[in-house]
């Protein structure tokens, strides 16, 4: 048999202005991205966005419409699957049900023409923690197990780039849990670039280093988990990534550091470096104002003092009630006619406000965040609430 | 761990009536199985029996055992050469029709192209269609363009017809498979060719070996088809059904015997080999 000639490249991956479409529909729009060597990096969207469709063209199962793919400063964005230094965890595993664990393993190894095929497949079904079933066949391991293996067939032939299409997605949830935090200490234990697709948020922001939230084709927003969850840069992402209170609000003043806004309920204060990029705050634009839910502290509104001074706040009215153990949610309708969500952590034992109690919300003025106000309210709102439970 | 010691308490007897419908409920299936099997397999008991009939020219009324039909099958005039040229045309037809018919069927799932559905429909036609209106436009075809009847005209005319029960038989076994498979192999520097060498065809292989066998069975067996286009050419089915006016010789019953128990075996190892893999 001859040997594959398989690319040798090293480097970080480089998307530059990928474009896929089909037919009409545009699936991927000048989608341009570096993944660091060495990271563990998620694509994270609802079905659909793309994330998929680019993993493809890393992988070259698909041919990008426009753009380059490199690995370092080798090129390989026309190139034949089997020359790339790419390997995939398929979403469904698509293990050889003909051959053994074993001949799985050792499959792209033999391909390439490697020497101690026996040795390396050995330690990779050592890191697996499955070395007592090479000898079976896929259909006699269990979901988690094939999983696994998909897993080590990968890795084992050490590729640049590691791509994992939706990895998890067949397993149920306690085994989900438990295989994220095994994929990490995979990735930490052989150093390889991992790029994560996926659309469930909590998967990508418990294991990537960095994530990129995608949304019609486009990448909506780049960063560590935490960034994008505190300082997100579009309604999609705040919505997608856990929950907003989102509102609208004029801005009246610039004052130092700190804008004011104003909305039916009253006056804010932000700071300017919570203002998302590109965002007009001169006197009299309008903006939104964002909120999450856990970051707001809920009182009843007789035992609130005069108005806090380092804080912002409105008064509302509870509407619904939802005690949950750890917390209690709240819907609180304010003076202003805005509905707001609060997550309040159960810390006394007497605790929960009743329903049509007054009350006064506090929040932090940099815990906020301001977007740009000509965006859907309601974008992302399903789709990540759909896999967010 | 110790023997219980209470005693088991004996149940009292039911009636009688009610042990019979109990008897008859739990062996319905049996004996419904048992009926079946007689029906089915009493024709070929018959063959059987009839194969060690000394008859001599017609082989109606039993007259007495003899070995002699098993031992010199083909003592009746024209019986060998007739099953030699069943077997002739059924493995040309069976190695054309698998090759054409398992290429259509890979053409058929793997790839989306004009007219994709319209061959889907079209290579059920021969199915649904009358044999004898195949056979006889067949020959009509044949005769107008001038082509010689025998040996040819027959296998073009049970290709035809095998390649849709191929495509049909492979392209089961096609669409059961997942078309990652092939791309992780190539995402495992296979290239198309060891990806299909290695993955897919180890994979479909077991329905193109059935496909290959019903083809070569649905030939063999073939009648009606072939009598219209084989002019002076015979196959054992035609043999029968000519010999049938004179009385079909013993021999004729040695032979079905033989081919019946030849299939059986074929169809046991399988079944043992099928077994031994998945145990494996």
């Amino acid at each position: 048999m001859a040997k594959a000639d398989v690319t040798q490249a090293e480097g970080d991956l480089h998307l530059e202005r990928l474009t896929k479409q089909f037919g009409d529909f545009v699936a991927v729009h000048d989608l341009s991205l570096v993944v660091p060597q060495g990271s563990f990096f998620a694509l994270l969207g609802p079905s659909g966005c793309g994330k998929t469709t680019t993993l493809r063209m890393v992988a070259g199962l698909e041919d990008p419409t426009a753009g380059t793919i490199r690995i370092g400063d080798t090129e390989i964005t026309h190139q034949k699957p089997y020359r790339r230094p790419v390997n995939t965890v398929f979403q469904n595993y698509a293990l050889f049900p003909h051959m053994t664990i074993y001949d799985n393993v050792a499959f792209g190894l033999k391909r390439r023409g490697v020497k101690d095929v026996k040795q390396q497949v050995a330690d990779a079904l050592d890191l697996i923690q499955l070395s007592q079933v090479a000898q079976r066949k896929p259909a006699q391991l269990s979901g988690g197990q094939q999983q696994r293996v998909a897993l080590a067939r990968a890795i084992v032939n050490r590729p640049a780039v590691l791509l994992l299409d939706e990895p998890l997605g067949a397993l149920d949830l306690k085994l989900r849990r438990q295989m994220q935090l095994e994929l990490k200490r995979i990735q930490t234990e052989v150093g390889l670039t991992f790029i994560h697709v996926t659309h469930d948020q909590e998967e990508a922001m418990t294991m990537a280093d960095s994530v990129a939230v995608m949304n019609n084709g486009i990448i909506e927003q780049l960063g560590p988990p935490t960034e994008l969850y505190e300082s997100p840069q579009t309604v999609f992402v705040a919505n997608f990534l856990g929950q907003s209170n989102l509102f609208q609000a004029t801005v009246k003043e610039t004052d130092g550091e700190e804008i004011v806004l104003e909305d039916p309920d009253g006056m804010f204060r932000m700071p300017k470096k919570r203002v998302a990029a590109g965002v007009d705050t001169s006197t009299g634009r309008k903006v939104l104002v964002g909120v999450r839910p856990e970051k707001i502290s809920i009182g009843p509104l007789a035992e609130a003092a005069a108005a806090p001074t380092d804080g912002n706040y409105v008064d509302g009215v509870i509407e619904n009630a939802s005690f949950l153990g750890v917390s209690t949610q709240y819907q609180v309708r304010t003076e202003g006619g805005e509905h707001i969500d609060v997550f309040a952590q159960n810390l006394d034992v007497h605790g929960l406000l009743a329903h049509g109690a007054e009350v006064r919300l506090t929040w932090r003025p940099h815990h906020g965040f301001v977007l740009a106000p000509d965006q859907d309210i309601h974008a992302g709102v399903e789709v990540g609430a759909g896999v967010s439970g | 761990m110790s023997a219980p010691t209470t005693p088991v308490p004996v149940a009292s007897k039911p009636p009688t009536g009610v042990r019979i419908r109990n008897w008859i409920g739990n062996n319905l299936l049996r004996i419904y199985a048992v009926l079946a099997f007689i029906y089915l397999l009493l024709p070929v008991m018959y063959t059987f029996v009839f194969s060690f009939n000394d008859s001599g020219k017609s082989n109606l009324t039993w007259v007495g055992f003899t070995w002699n039909n098993w031992t010199n099958p083909c003592g009746a005039p024209d019986v060998c050469e007739s099953v030699i040229n069943s077997i002739s045309v059924g493995l040309v037809v069976t190695l054309v029709a698998t090759m054409l018919g398992t290429l259509i069927a890979f053409a058929l799932v793997r790839h989306r192209f004009r007219g994709r559905t319209t061959t889907n429909l079209l290579i059920f036609l021969p199915m649904a269609t009358p044999e004898v209106v195949l056979g006889s436009s067949l020959l009509t075809l044949f005769l107008n363009i001038l082509v010689p009847l025998g040996f040819w005209t027959v296998v073009i005319a049970h290709i035809m017809f095998c390649i849709s029960f191929v495509v049909v038989t492979v392209k089961a076994r096609l669409s059961s498979l997942d078309a990652n498979i092939e791309q992780a192999a190539m995402d495992l520097y296979a290239s198309e060719w060891q990806a299909f060498r290695r993955i897919t065809l180890p994979l479909v292989a077991p329905g193109i070996a059935a496909a290959a066998l019903l083809a070569f069975s649905l030939s063999f067996d073939d009648f009606i088809i072939t009598n219209f286009n084989s002019g002076q050419f015979t196959t054992f089915p035609k043999f029968i059904y000519v010999a049938d006016k004179r009385g079909i010789p013993a021999q004729a019953y040695v032979i079905a015997s033989a081919m019946f128990f030849i299939a059986l075996a074929i169809v046991l190892i399988g079944q043992f080999a099928s077994r031994r893999r998945k145990e494996g």
